[in-house]
């Protein structure tokens, strides 16, 4: 089943201006790309785009920028204070009279996983503190993509990194909680593979002052390990499987807005990854594979148990 | 014009309130937090207009003031110690996006081990980021080098952010009298904030703080920056006459004192300098041509100025409050730099390093300082820098050691009496 939709029925309706111009050095078919392009074209042209190091950082490379929004670089660590400033900086001038409304910008974090779960936190978790006002945007690859693919606190079990030394890996930490025991104004997880529920779901925040996060699986070819043809297969088995929950939080309230009528098991997500072929290869780590599997299990029984009392008339059967 | 008793910290934050600063984002630190807390005094009260906000670290705090002055707004920040060399990553950013704006540091001594006084190990660890550098002896000088600053950085030859340091406890807790100027006078001096260089704005897309791959373009930026920095020498001149126009007080990138027919000269800065400038007086009494150099900017360094005001002396003494493990004083090391190719300069270039921590300079010890240049000789070689202690500091070593089960050892450090 999924959510009603509000703004657009299907992906035809998806504005078709584009303000992530073809022509960047970053890897073909990566997901986090797709979902900064789908969700510029709902954010509209007038973005200043703060960006922490990670592979986005490339996007922009002197003397080009494939966007024709504004951006700026800041660190690994701080580009939700860089947000702050631009933000402050900006309702300052409004509120002096020395900016037109519409000359005003919207303010876009874009930050990995590695700056996001790990050494952004900080910055971040005070920015949703204070109730900035702000757009943020994980590309959630579940490594440190850009250095070529390291442990990140966003790894998944089982998966392998080429820092990984230990067989039983930690969980991967659950950023969503994270943020939504801030109380955000409003926070979801999305996938570039769902370009429908990804624009609703920006659609929806435009029309809330507060900060508004996003958290998408950017599917990576070069560090997952597959054919950047299977990209949109893979995000697609990602969610079918359960392993990649779409869901969204309006004032702290969490709904899923798609579960899947079936769920697929996690293992047809897994094979095609080179991450996960020890799972596979040389025999089935049947125990390895069970965890997994049972570990999305639980997500889902938990689920199950705390939402499924939600009106019916918001929720219907997905027709694929 | 008013004049009333202020600290340092005070001193700092009227220079904030006169320069009609938009922002200040902050983060408290000992001994800097008096500044920050009479901002959001005057923010929530009125007198200021504009946003105060509390970052949670430095390193934030200073993304958020480069972000701000990189989207237009007048802003202001502050720190000290640990907190600088937190935001030192964001020190070089800022600075290569070259936002103007004013960061105020209340030097402290470095962990570890942690302490409170000052020392200037802080503000010297970000000299290459960047930033211009200019180092205040008194509370007048605090709030005097906030509005100058302002000047300097927003100025489109420069065009980067500037530090104002000022020593912990010694000034940032020491009340003296400061003439607060007029409003309209600071109008004359320090414009509102018009931004010349492209900041973000919808009908203007740009893109700041861009990753540059290719190395000869990289050292392209580098280099404009070290341009930059260098402009402010200029600057800071015509900003000085206009000052002294409008305020009647005179700053230069370095201070003569009693330089004149001196043969001896000191080389200081921050406001252990007043302790120097004392014994000077008092070596002057007795009829020693002693003179002292302040080095108010440290960066750009005024290579020029320390030359001309030290050449065809007979023996310089720098004394550093800061120590590079391994290498010695830090500024006696870029005064060697600014004097090794210049004509007729002193034979005798000594290097002390005193005041770690706020520890104390006393009389002892400048006179000790005196009696070595004095007996310095220009074949003498290279030296070792040294330590600055008293026999009784020693003592106080020793006891310390005793008492937490060590066993002192005459180390390698010499006392001064």
């Amino acid at each position: 089943m999924k959510v009603a939709r509000e703004f657009y029925k299907s992906p035809k309706d998806i504005p078709l201006e584009e303000f992530l111009t073809p022509g960047s050095p970053l890897c073909a078919g990566c997901g986090g790309l797709t979902t900064l392009r789908l969700m510029h074209k709902v954010l509209g042209e007038n973005v200043v785009i703060v960006n922490a190091a990670g592979c986005m950082t490339l996007l922009a490379t002197y003397p080009f920028t494939p966007l024709k929004s504004s951006w700026l670089y800041t660190t690994m660590a701080s580009a939700s204070a860089g947000a702050q400033g631009v933000r402050d900086a900006l309702d300052i001038l409004r509120e002096k009279g020395r900016l037109p409304s519409e000359e005003d910008l919207k303010v876009l974090v874009l930050a990995g996983d590695g700056s996001t779960y790990d050494m952004g936190l900080s910055s971040t978790s005070a920015a949703i503190h204070r109730g900035l006002d702000f757009w943020y945007l994980c590309y959630d690859n579940e490594a440190y993509g850009n250095t070529g693919f390291q442990l990140s606190s966003a790894s998944p079990e089982g998966a392998r990194t080429s820092t990984t030394t230990d067989q039983r890996q930690q969980r991967k930490k659950d950023i969503f909680d994270i943020w939504l025991a801030h109380h955000p104004a409003y926070v979801a997880t999305v996938s570039a593979h769902e370009a429908v529920d990804l624009a609703e779901k920006v659609r929806r925040a435009l029309a809330i002052r507060g900060p508004k996060l996003f958290l998408s699986l950017a599917v990576c070819p070069t560090g997952w390990g597959f054919e950047p043809e299977l990209g949109d297969e893979l995000a697609h088995l990602a969610v079918e499987t359960g392993v990649w929950p779409l869901k969204e939080a309006l004032a702290g309230k969490v709904r899923h807005t798609y579960i899947p009528n079936r769920f697929r098991p996690v293992a047809e997500y897994l094979e095609p990854q080179r991450r996960y072929r020890h799972l596979f290869h040389p025999q089935r780590d049947e125990p390895g594979l069970a965890q997994i599997q049972s570990d999305v299990d639980a997500y889902w029984a938990n689920v199950r148990a705390n939402e499924f009392h939600q009106p019916q008339e918001t929720l219907h059967a997905r027709h694929d | 014009m008013v004049k009333k008793l202020l600290t340092g910290n005070a001193a700092a934050a009227w220079g904030a309130r006169l320069a009609r600063v938009d922002y200040v984002p902050a983060f408290p630190i000992t001994p800097q937090t008096e500044i920050i807390e009479t901002l959001a005094d005057w923010f929530s009260g009125g007198t200021m207009q504009g946003k105060f906000v509390t970052l949670d670290s430095e390193h934030s705090m200073l993304t958020a003031a480069g972000a701000a002055a990189a989207t237009g707004v007048r802003t202001f920040t502050a720190t000290s110690s640990q907190g600088l060399i937190y935001a030192l990553e964001v020190m070089y950013s800022v600075a290569g996006w070259r936002v103007p704006f004013v960061l105020v540091n209340v030097s402290r001594g470095l962990s570890a081990p942690i302490t409170l006084g000052p020392d200037h190990n802080d503000v010297l660890a970000a000299r290459d980021t960047g930033f211009v550098q200019l180092h205040a002896e008194t509370c007048q000088e605090v709030l005097d080098s906030v509005l100058m600053a302002y000047r300097i950085a927003e100025d489109p030859r420069v065009s980067v952010p500037v530090l104002v340091n000022l020593d912990g406890f010694f000034l940032s807790f020491t009340r003296e009298p400061v003439e607060i100027p007029e409003e309209s006078q600071v109008g004359e001096f320090l414009p509102a904030f018009e931004p010349v260089q492209p900041v973000f704005r919808a009908s203007n897309p740009v893109a700041q703080g861009v990753a540059v791959l290719e190395a000869s373009v990289y050292s392209y930026f580098r280099y404009q920056l070290h341009r930059a920095v260098n402009n402010a020498l200029a600057v800071h001149a015509e900003v000085a006459a206009d000052f002294e126009r409008i305020f009647g007080r005179r700053y230069g990138t370095v201070e003569p004192f009693r330089l004149d027919d001196a043969e001896v000269v000191l080389v200081m800065a921050g406001s252990f300098t007043t302790k120097a400038k004392a014994a000077v007086e008092r070596w002057r009494s007795q009829g020693r041509k002693v003179g002292l150099l302040r080095l108010r900017m440290i960066r750009p360094l005024p290579a020029a100025e320390i030359a001309a005001a030290l050449t065809g002396r007979q023996a310089v003494g720098v004394i550093d409050q800061n120590l590079s493990p391994g290498l010695g004083g830090i500024l006696y090391q870029e005064l060697a730099g600014a004097l090794a190719m210049t004509q007729n300069r002193p034979p005798i270039l000594r290097s002390f390093i005193g005041g770690l921590g706020g520890k104390d300079i006393s009389q002892t010890e400048f006179d000790h300082v005196l009696e070595v240049l004095d007996s310095a000789r220009p074949d003498d070689g290279t030296r070792e820098p040294e330590l600055l202690l008293t026999r009784s500091e020693w003592e106080q070593i020793r006891n310390r050691l005793v008492l937490a089960g060590k066993s002192p050892v005459e180390s390698e450090t010499r006392s001064a009496s």
